[in-house]
C-alpha cells in the first residue's frame, strides 16, 4: 500500500483544522459539515489501519520515515505497533463521537479547529517512532487544552482549571524532555552518533547508573499526563471545567498518551531502571485505583464522579504497565481503550444530561431515564463497564490486570480488588439517582437527545459490548505488542 | 597595514550600500518633494535590494578573513547576523510607515538605518576599537529613537534613561577593554588578545576581573540580570516599533559580539570562569525574566520581562561553548527577533487603536479581529515555546546544547522557566480569544504594510517551527566560523 | 443434523439472546411480545429435550457435548462447553421453568418488550453457569445474570412499601431490595474473582478439568503462601460467594427482601434457578477443587446448613406477609441441599456421600418447582388483592377452588408429603446426612417439624376461616394460571411417585 496511510490520518485533522482557522466568513453550518466529515475521515481511514495490521506478524508496520534535521539524527519516524494501533482507532472513535456531540457547539470554527489540532497531536504521539517526533507532537497536543477549556467550558472554573491542566503536564513533558534529552546524549556515548530514533536509542546500551537515575524522571513527567498519583489532581478540575468533547478528549485519549509515552520511553527504553523502580511506582498506583474510587464515591457533581473515577480507572492502566509481565501489560493495553471508550461515553452522556438540565448537582437531578432513554441505557452499559462487569470491555481488561498483579504480589491485587467494590457501589448510586426515582418538576419539558449523539453513543456501546463478547477483536492486536515489550524487558 | 584591495570593499559592500541608501534618504528628505510616509518605503526597498545584492555577490565561506587591517571579519557569523539587521529593521519599518510622528519624519529613517549600519559592523568586529566603535554607532542613534517621541514624557523619560545607563554601560566596558590590552601587552584584535593574555605577567585575578568588566558591558546591552533594569522602563516609554527594534536586533547585536569576543578574545584557560559566571548570569536572567512578568499588566512591560527572560535561555546556549551551542543562539536569536518583532507589531496596533498598551485592551479580540487574534497566537505560542511554532524548537536545541555540555542543572532551571513563561503568555491569549469585548471597545484598524508584515512573520513563525532544516542550516554555518 | 449435535449447547445458551434480540425489532403491541417472548424461550426447552433424548445416561459423570474454542487465548481462557448429568438436571429446570415465567408475565403491562428482553438474557445468563467449564467464562456468565435480575426488581418490584435506607434517605422496598441483592452478591462474588484470577495464575490455564487437575497436583508453597493456606483461602472464596447465593445461614438476609419484592415471575425465577447456582457450584466447582479443605470444613457447612433449616423455618412461620413467609421457606428447603453438600464433602467416596449428593440435585430440581409453583400463587392471588398480608385472607377453600386446590397440592409437596416430589429428595439427604453429621441432622428435623408448621399455617390462613371483604376481589385462575401450574404439578407428582427417570442421571452423575 503506497498511500501514506499513518500520515494521512495524523494531519488530515491539523489540516482541516487550518483550514477551519484561516476561512474567512464561513458559515457555521460550512464549518460543521467540515468537521463532521474529517472526524468521519478520519475514523474510517484509523479502523482501516487497525484493520489492516497484521497481528500475527507483529512488529513496526505502516511505517513512514523522512529524515527532518539528519544533523541532530532527528527524524520524521511513524509507525503502529499492536500497542498503538488500538490507540489510533481509540483516537479516531474519540474524534468522531466527539464531533458528533458537539454539533451544536458555540463559536464552532475556532472550536473544532483547535480541537483538530489537538487531535494531530494525539495521533503523532502515538504513532512516533521518533524522539523529538513524539515530543514535538506531545506538545502540540498539549496547548489546544487550554484554548479549549477557557473558552468553551464551566464558567465558574474555567481559567483556573485549564490553568492548572495545562502548567501541570507542560512539567511533566518538560521534565521528561529533559530526560529525553540525556538519553539522546548518552546513546551517543555508545552508538557514536546522535540519534533521536526510538528503536535504535533502545538499542543504545544506557548504563544501569544512568537508567536508575533518569527513569523515574522521564516516567513520572509522562505519567503526569496519565494521572498518577501525587500529581493527578489536575484531571478531575480539567475534566470538570472542560466542555463536553473535551473532556471525553482528555480523559478518553489524553490520559492515555502519558501513560502509552511512559511506556514507549520510559520502561522500552530504560528497562532496567524501571525494573528498579517500578515496586515503588506500583504503589502509587495501588493509591490511585483505590484512593480515586472512595474520592468519586462521595462527590456530589455528576462529572466529578466520572472524573475521579477516571484517575482511578488509570491507576490499574498504569498498575498494569508497572507488573511488566505479560498479563498485567495485556490488561493494561485492552483497559487503555476500554476505559477510553467508556470514559468517553460517560462525558457524552453527562454532557447531555446538562445541556439541558443546566446542573450537575446529583440531588437535584432525577428521573432522566424517561426523558433521556438512550443516554440512560448508554450510562448504564458504560456503569457496568466501569465495575469490571463481565461481558463489557472493562472485565476483559481488569482481570488479566489483576492476574499480573497476583503474580507480581498477590495482597496488592486483594487490596486493588476493593475499589470493584466501591466502584460498583458509586457507579449504581449515581445511574440510579441521576436516571431513576422522580423527575423533578422543572425538567418536564427537556428535549430528548438528536439523531447526531445517539450515533455516538451507539459507537460507543458498541466497543464496550464488542470487546467484551468477542476480545478477540482487540487482544490479538495488544498481544503482539506486549510480546515485543516483553523481550526488551526480557533481553536487557 | 594592507592596501586598499577590491576584497576588502567588496567585504563591506553591504555597509557601503547602506551608506549610500542613508545618503539617498537625507536627499530625498531634504528634497521636500517626498511625503515622509514614501521615504519609508525607499527604506524598505533599499534594505531589501542590500539584502539581495549582498547573498548574490559577497557571502563568504564559514570561516571567512579578517579585512581592513584586521578590524573586521567578514565570515559566516557576521553574514547571517547583518543580513538579519537588514531584515529586522525593513520589517520593523513595515510597522512604523502609519505611526504619525514616526512614519512620516525622514529623520527616523536615517538613524534606523545609522544604527543598523552600526550593529553590522558590532557583527563584523575583530578588535577593540572597531568593537567600541560599531558599539556607540549602533546605539546612540536608537538613544535619540527611544526619545523620539519628544512630546510625551515617557518617551523622553525612556531616552533618557537610555542614554545615561548606555553611557554608562560603555564607560564600564572601555575601562574593562583597556586593562585588557593592557594586560595583553597592548594587542587589540580579538585572536591575538587571546595569546597575549595567556601569556601575560598581569595575574590571574586581574585579568578575571577585567573579563568580568567587559562582560558586564555586554550584559547591559543584551539586558541580562543584574544590568537589565532599564528595559522594561525604556521598552515601555519608546515608541513601539522602537522597544520592537531594541528587543531584536539591538539584543541580536549584543549577543554576537559577545559571543565572538567571549569565544575568541578571551584565553580558553578562563573559560570556567567566565562560563560560571554567564551560567549564573543566564539562571538569574530567565528567572527573573519569566517572574516579573508574571505581574505586569501592560503588554509593552511584559514583553520587556519576556525578552529578559529569553535573553537568559540564549546566555545558556552562550555557555555551553559548543558548536550546537552556538548553532542554538543563533537559531534561537533568529526566531527571537522575528517573533518578537510581530509581538510588539500586533501591540503596536492595538496601541494605535485603543490608545493603550494595557493588557486588558486586548479583551474580546477574537471578535473584533479575527486575524489579528491568530497573529497573536502564533507570535505568543511561539514565545512560550509550543509547538508547531519556531520558538518550540529554538527552545529544544538550546537545552540539547546545555545538557550536551552536561549543565543539565541549567537545562532544568530553563524549563521551569519556560513553564512559568507560558503562564503569562497563555493569560494574554485567554484575555484575546475568551473574554467578550467590552461594549465601547474602539475597532481595531490595522494598516495594510502592517497586514503584510504580520502575515509574513506569522508564516515563518509556523514554517520555520516544522520545516525547520534551512535555518538550521544557517546556524550551523554561522556556527562554523567560531567551530570549524 | 450434524449442526446440531455438534453445537446443541452453544444453541440452547445464546437462543434465548437472539430470541432477545430479535423481541427488540418486533413492533410495539404488547400481545406479540409476549408471545413471542414465551414462543421463543420454548425453543431452548425443546432443544433440551433433545439434549435429553441424545444424552448417554451410562456415561452421566463425563462431560458430553463439549465444544471449545478460543475465547481470550492470551490468558488461556476458552469457550469451552460441556455437559454432565448434574448440569443436565438443571438445565432442564431453567428451560423448563423460564416458559413458565414468561407464561405467568403475560399480566404485565408495562413496558412489556424489555422486561421479556431481559428474562431472556437471564436465561442465558443462568444456563451459561451450567454450561461453562472454563473458569473465566463461568464468572463471565454468574456476574451477568445479575444485570437482568437487577433490574426485574429494580423496574417491575412491588409498587407498595418503603425502606429507610440510612437518615435522610427513603428509598421503595423494590429499589432496597434490588440493590440489596446486587450488592451482596458482588461483594460475594469479589472473592470469587480473586480466587479465579489466583487460580488462573497459578495453573496457567482456565480450563476447568486442567485446572482441577493441576490444582490437586499443587503443593508446597505457591506464590508465597504455603499451599494449604491459599488453598484454604481460596476454598473459602469461593464458598462465600456461593454460600451467599444459595443462600445459606447466615448469609442468607438479601433474599427474602429480594425475593418478596420482585414481581412474580421474576420470584419463581429467583427461587426456581437462581438459588441453584449457588448450590451448583459448590458441586462442580468447590468439591472437586478444594476436597481436602472441604472436608476440614464440612462441619461448618453443615451447620449453616442445619441454622438455615431451623431459622428458616421459625421466620417462615413468624410471617405476616404471604410472599415472605415462601420466601423464609427457600432458606428452609436449601439448607437441606447444603447439609447434604457437607455430608458429601465430608464422607466423599462413601456411599452416604452418593445418597447425600442424590438427594441434593434431586432436592434442588424439586424446590425449584414447589417455590415456583408457591410463588406462582402467592402473586396471583396478590394480584387480585393488591395485599399479601395472611390476616386479610381466609375462608377462600370454596370461593376459589381451584386455586385453593392447587395451593394445596403445592404446599403438600413443599411441605415433603410422601407421594409428591420432596419427600424423595427430603429423605435422601436425611439418609445420606444421618450417618456423617448425626447431631446436625437430629437438630435439623425439628427444622421439619416447623415446616409443617408454617405451611399448614400458611393454608389456613388463606383457605380457611370466614371469608374477608376482600373475597369480591377475588376471581379464580384464568386458563392461562392454570397451565402455569399444571406442568409443575404434574411434575410434582410424577417425581413423587416415580423418581426414577430422574434419579437415574443423577446417581451416575455423583456416583460414577
Amino acid at each position: 500500500m503506497n498511500l501514506p496511510l499513518l500520515s494521512l490520518i495524523i494531519f488530515l485533522p491539523i489540516v482541516a483544522g487550518t483550514v477551519m482557522l484561516l476561512w474567512p466568513n464561513a458559515s457555521r453550518d460550512a464549518i460543521r459539515r467540515l468537521a463532521l466529515v474529517t472526524a468521519t475521515i478520519t475514523f474510517a481511514l484509523s479502523a482501516w489501519l487497525y484493520v489492516a495490521y497484521d497481528f500475527v506478524a507483529g512488529g513496526y508496520q505502516f511505517v513512514e520515515k523522512y529524515p527532518w534535521l539528519p544533523e541532530l539524527g532527528i527524524s520524521y519516524h511513524v509507525g503502529v505497533d499492536g500497542l498503538s494501533a488500538p490507540l489510533i482507532l481509540l483516537t479516531g472513535v474519540v474524534i468522531f463521537t466527539g464531533t458528533l456531540v458537539s454539533w451544536n457547539i458555540d463559536r464552532p470554527r475556532e472550536f473544532f479547529g483547535l480541537l483538530y489540532i489537538l487531535a494531530t497531536g494525539v495521533f503523532g504521539v502515538f504513532a512516533a517512532l521518533d524522539l523529538f517526533t513524539l515530543f514535538f507532537m506531545y506538545e502540540v497536543a498539549v496547548f489546544p487544552m487550554y484554548l479549549l477549556i477557557v473558552i468553551w467550558g464551566w464558567e465558574k472554573t474555567r481559567e483556573y482549571a485549564g490553568m492548572k491542566l495545562t502548567l501541570y503536564l507542560l512539567v511533566g513533558s518538560v521534565l521528561a524532555l529533559v530526560g529525553g534529552l540525556a538519553m539522546v546524549f548518552a546513546a551517543r556515548d555508545n552508538l557514536g552518533y546522535l540519534t533521536f530514533d526510538l528503536l535504535e536509542l533502545e538499542k543504545a546500551g544506557l548504563s544501569v547508573g544512568f537508567q536508575k537515575f533518569w527513569f523515574p524522571i522521564v516516567f513520572f513527567g509522562f505519567a503526569v499526563l496519565g494521572g498518577i498519583f501525587p500529581v493527578h489532581n489536575w484531571s478531575p478540575d480539567g475534566h470538570v471545567a472542560a466542555p463536553t468533547a473535551v473532556s471525553m478528549f482528555h480523559a478518553g485519549v489524553l490520559m492515555k498518551l502519558g501513560a502509552f509515552a511512559a511506556l514507549r520511553v520510559g520502561v522500552m527504553l530504560m528497562p532496567e531502571g524501571a525494573k528498579f523502580h517500578l515496586p515503588w511506582i506500583i504503589l502509587l498506583t495501588l493509591v490511585n485505583v483505590v484512593y480515586g474510587a472512595f474520592i468519586a464515591s462521595v462527590q456530589q457533581d455528576f462529572k466529578y464522579v466520572i472524573g475521579f473515577s477516571s484517575v482511578s480507572h488509570m491507576g490499574l492502566v498504569i498498575m498494569g504497565i508497572a507488573t511488566l509481565n505479560h498479563d498485567g501489560l495485556l490488561g493494561s493495553g485492552v483497559q487503555m481503550f476500554s476505559h477510553g471508550v467508556m470514559t468517553a461515553l460517560f462525558f457524552a452522556v453527562v454532557g447531555m444530561v446538562y445541556d439541558r438540565t443546566h446542573t450537575r448537582h446529583i440531588p437535584s437531578l432525577g428521573g432522566m431515564m424517561k426523558k433521556l432513554p438512550w443516554a440512560g441505557v448508554a450510562f448504564i452499559i458504560a456503569g457496568l463497564t466501569s465495575m469490571g462487569m463481565p461481558g463489557f470491555s472493562g472485565f476483559i481488561a481488569e482481570f488479566p490486570i489483576f492476574m499480573g498483579v497476583w503474580r507480581y504480589e498477590p495482597w496488592i491485587a486483594i487490596v486493588a480488588a476493593i475499589s470493584i467494590v466501591v466502584t460498583a457501589s458509586y457507579v449504581l448510586r449515581v445511574a440510579h439517582k441521576v436516571f431513576f426515582g422522580p423527575l423533578p418538576e422543572e425538567f418536564k419539558d427537556i428535549p430528548d437527545i438528536n439523531v447526531f449523539d445517539r450515533v455516538a453513543l451507539v459507537t460507543l456501546v458498541f466497543f464496550l459490548v464488542g470487546i467484551g463478547v468477542f476480545p478477540h477483536m482487540m487482544v490479538p492486536w495488544i498481544e503482539s505488542g506486549v510480546n515485543y515489550v516483553l523481550t526488551i524487558l526480557g533481553g536487557a | 597595514m594592507s592596501a586598499l584591495n577590491s576584497a576588502m570593499l567588496l567585504a563591506l559592500l553591504p555597509e557601503l550600500l547602506v551608506l549610500a541608501l542613508m545618503g539617498l534618504v537625507l536627499i530625498t528628505d531634504l528634497s521636500g518633494r517626498v511625503r515622509g510616509r514614501n521615504l519609508g518605503w525607499l527604506t524598505i526597498v533599499g534594505l531589501v535590494a542590500v539584502v539581495l545584492i549582498s547573498v548574490s555577490t559577497v557571502m563568504p565561506d564559514a570561516a571567512g578573513e579578517a579585512v581592513w587591517g584586521g578590524t573586521l571579519k567578514h565570515d559566516a557569523l557576521s553574514f547571517v547576523f547583518r543580513m538579519l539587521f537588514l531584515i529586522a529593521a525593513a520589517l520593523t519599518v513595515f510597522f512604523v510607515l502609519d505611526v504619525p510622528g514616526l512614519g512620516d519624519r525622514g529623520a527616523f529613517y536615517l538613524l534606523l538605518l545609522a544604527s543598523v549600519l552600526g550593529m553590522m559592523l558590532m557583527a563584523m568586529a575583530n578588535d577593540i576599537i572597531m568593537l567600541f566603535l560599531a558599539m556607540e554607532t549602533a546605539t546612540i542613534p536608537l538613544y535619540v529613537l527611544a526619545g523620539f517621541f519628544t512630546g510625551r514624557r515617557e518617551s523622553v523619560e525612556a531616552g533618557f534613561k537610555y542614554l545615561l545607563f548606555g553611557a554608562l554601560a560603555s564607560g564600564v566596558m572601555l575601562y574593562g577593554l583597556s586593562l585588557l590590552y593592557g594586560f595583553s601587552g597592548g594587542e587589540v584584535e580579538f585572536a591575538a588578545l587571546a595569546q597575549g593574555l595567556a601569556e601575560t605577567q598581569a595575574p590571574t585575578w586581574a585579568v578575571l576581573a577585567a573579563l568580568m568588566v567587559v562582560l558586564a558591558g555586554f550584559a547591559f546591552k543584551v539586558a541580562a540580570v543584574p544590568f537589565h533594569f532599564w528595559a522594561p522602563d525604556v521598552y515601555q516609554g519608546a515608541p513601539t516599533p522602537i522597544a520592537a527594534f531594541l528587543s531584536t536586533a539591538s539584543k541580536a547585536a549584543g549577543f554576537v559580539l559577545l559571543v565572538r569576543v567571549a569565544l575568541v578574545a578571551f584565553p580558553s584557560a578562563t573559560l570556567p570562569w567566565w562560563g560560571a559566571a554567564l551560567a549564573a548570569m543566564a539562571a538569574a536572567t530567565m528567572t527573573l525574566g519569566n517572574v516579573l512578568a508574571l505581574t505586569q499588566t501592560d503588554l509593552k512591560r511584559l514583553l520587556a520581562y519576556s525578552s529578559i527572560g529569553h535573553a537568559g535561555y540564549i546566555l545558556m546556549g552562550v555557555v555551553a561553548a559548543t558548536k550546537l551551542g552556538l548553532t542554538a543562539v543563533v537559531f534561537y536569536l533568529l526566531v527571537y527577533m522575528l517573533t518578537n518583532l510581530a509581538a510588539f507589531g500586533i501591540v503596536a496596533v492595538l496601541e494605535r487603536s485603543t490608545g493603550s498598551s494595557a493588557a486588558a485592551h486586548l479583551a474580546g479580540l477574537y471578535k473584533r479581529s479575527p486575524w489579528l487574534t491568530l497573529a497573536t497566537l502564533a507570535a505568543f505560542l511561539s514565545l512560550a515555546g509550543v509547538p508547531p511554532f519556531a520558538g518550540f524548537v529554538a527552545k529544544v536545541w538550546v537545552f540539547m546544547a546545555a545538557v550536551e555540555a552536561k549543565l543539565e542543572w541549567l537545562a532544568v532551571i530553563a524549563v521551569l522557566n519556560s513553564i512559568v513563561g507560558i503562564y503569562y503568555y497563555l493569560v494574554v491569549l485567554k484575555v484575546a480569544y475568551e473574554y467578550d469585548p467590552p461594549a465601547d471597545a474602539a475597532p481595531i484598524v490595522v494598516s495594510r504594510p502592517v497586514v503584510w508584515a504580520l502575515a509574513v512573520l506569522a508564516v515563518f513563525i509556523v514554517v520555520a517551527g516544522v520545516a525547520f532544516g534551512p535555518w538550521f542550516g544557517w546556524g550551523q554555518w554561522a556556527a562554523a566560523a567560531l567551530f570549524p | 443434523m450434524d449442526f446440531l449435535t455438534n453445537h446443541l449447547l452453544t444453541l440452547i445458551l445464546f437462543t434465548p439472546l437472539l430470541g432477545a434480540v430479535v423481541l427488540w425489532f418486533l413492533p410495539d403491541d404488547k400481545k406479540t411480545q409476549r408471545w413471542a417472548g414465551f414462543l421463543f424461550s420454548l425453543v431452548p426447552l425443546a432443544l433440551t429435550l433433545w439434549l435429553w433424548a441424545r444424552f448417554d445416561f451410562a456415561r452421566a459423570a463425563e462431560f458430553q457435548f463439549q465444544e471449545r474454542a478460543v475465547w481470550y487465548g492470551p490468558i488461556n481462557a476458552s469457550y469451552h462447553l460441556g455437559v454432565d448429568g448434574v448440569a443436565l438436571t438443571m438445565v432442564l429446570l431453567t428451560t423448563f421453568l423460564t416458559p413458565l415465567a414468561l407464561l405467568a408475565s403475560f399480566s404485565v403491562q408495562d413496558r412489556v418488550k424489555v422486561y421479556y428482553m431481559l428474562f431472556l438474557f437471564l436465561e442465558t445468563g443462568m444456563l451459561g453457569v451450567f454450561l461453562s467449564l472454563d473458569l473465566m467464562l463461568f464468572f463471565v456468565f454468574w456476574e451477568i445474570g445479575l444485570v437482568p435480575m437487577f433490574f426485574l426488581i429494580f423496574l417491575w418490584g412491588s409498587p407498595k412499601g418503603e425502606r429507610h435506607v440510612w437518615p435522610g434517605l427513603t428509598v421503595p422496598s423494590r429499589v432496597y431490595a434490588a440493590f440489596k441483592f446486587m450488592i451482596y452478591t458482588m461483594a460475594g462474588s469479589l472473592g470469587l474473582l480473586l480466587a479465579i484470577q489466583m487460580l488462573g495464575v497459578v495453573t496457567g490455564t482456565f480450563d476447568l478439568p486442567t485446572v482441577i487437575e493441576r490444582w490437586n497436583q499443587a503443593s508446597g508453597t505457591i506464590l508465597g503462601f504455603e499451599a494449604s493456606t491459599l488453598k484454604a483461602m481460596a476454598f473459602w472464596a469461593f464458598a462465600i460467594a456461593f454460600a451467599l447465593k444459595v443462600p445459606v445461614w447466615p448469609f442468607h438476609t438479601w433474599l427474602p427482601d429480594a425475593h418478596t419484592e420482585a414481581p412474580t415471575a421474576g420470584s419463581m425465577i429467583l427461587a426456581g434457578v437462581l438459588l441453584k447456582l449457588g448450590a451448583f457450584g459448590f458441586l462442580r466447582f468447590v468439591l472437586p477443587l478444594y476436597p481436602e479443605q472441604a472436608k476440614q470444613y464440612a462441619a461448618a457447612l453443615a451447620f449453616m446448613g442445619m441454622m438455615a433449616i431451623i431459622f428458616g423455618a421459625f421466620a417462615a412461620w413468624g410471617q405476616e406477609d404471604f410472599k415472605r413467609l415462601v420466601a423464609y421457606s427457600s432458606v428452609n428447603h436449601m439448607g437441606f441441599v447444603v447439609l447434604a453438600i457437607a455430608a458429601a464433602a465430608w464422607a466423599a467416596g462413601t456411599e452416604h456421600a452418593n445418597i447425600a449428593l442424590n438427594g441434593a440435585v434431586l432436592q434442588m430440581f424439586n424446590h425449584g418447582l414447589t417455590a415456583a409453583g408457591m410463588f406462582f400463587l402467592v402473586g396471583a392471588i396478590y394480584e387480585r388483592a393488591h395485599t399479601r398480608e395472611l390476616k386479610k385472607f381466609g375462608g377462600l377453600f370454596g370461593h376459589i377452588p381451584v386455586y385453593a386446590g392447587m395451593l394445596v397440592f403445592t404446599s403438600m409437596a413443599s411441605l415433603g408429603l410422601p407421594g409428591l416430589n420432596s419427600f424423595v429428595s427430603e429423605f435422601l439427604i436425611v439418609r445420606g446426612a444421618w450417618p456423617v453429621f448425626q447431631l446436625f441432622t437430629a437438630l435439623s428435623m425439628i427444622g421439619l417439624l416447623i415446616t409443617g408448621a408454617y405451611i399448614l399455617k400458611g393454608i389456613k390462613d388463606v383457605l380457611f376461616g370466614p371469608l374477608t371483604e376482600l373475597a369480591d376481589h377475588l376471581t379464580d385462575l384464568t386458563l392461562r394460571e392454570v397451565l402455569v401450574m399444571v406442568p409443575l404439578m404434574a411434575l410434582m407428582l410424577i417425581l413423587g411417585v416415580w423418581p426414577m427417570w430422574l434419579l437415574e442421571v443423577i446417581n451416575r452423575a455423583v456416583g460414577g
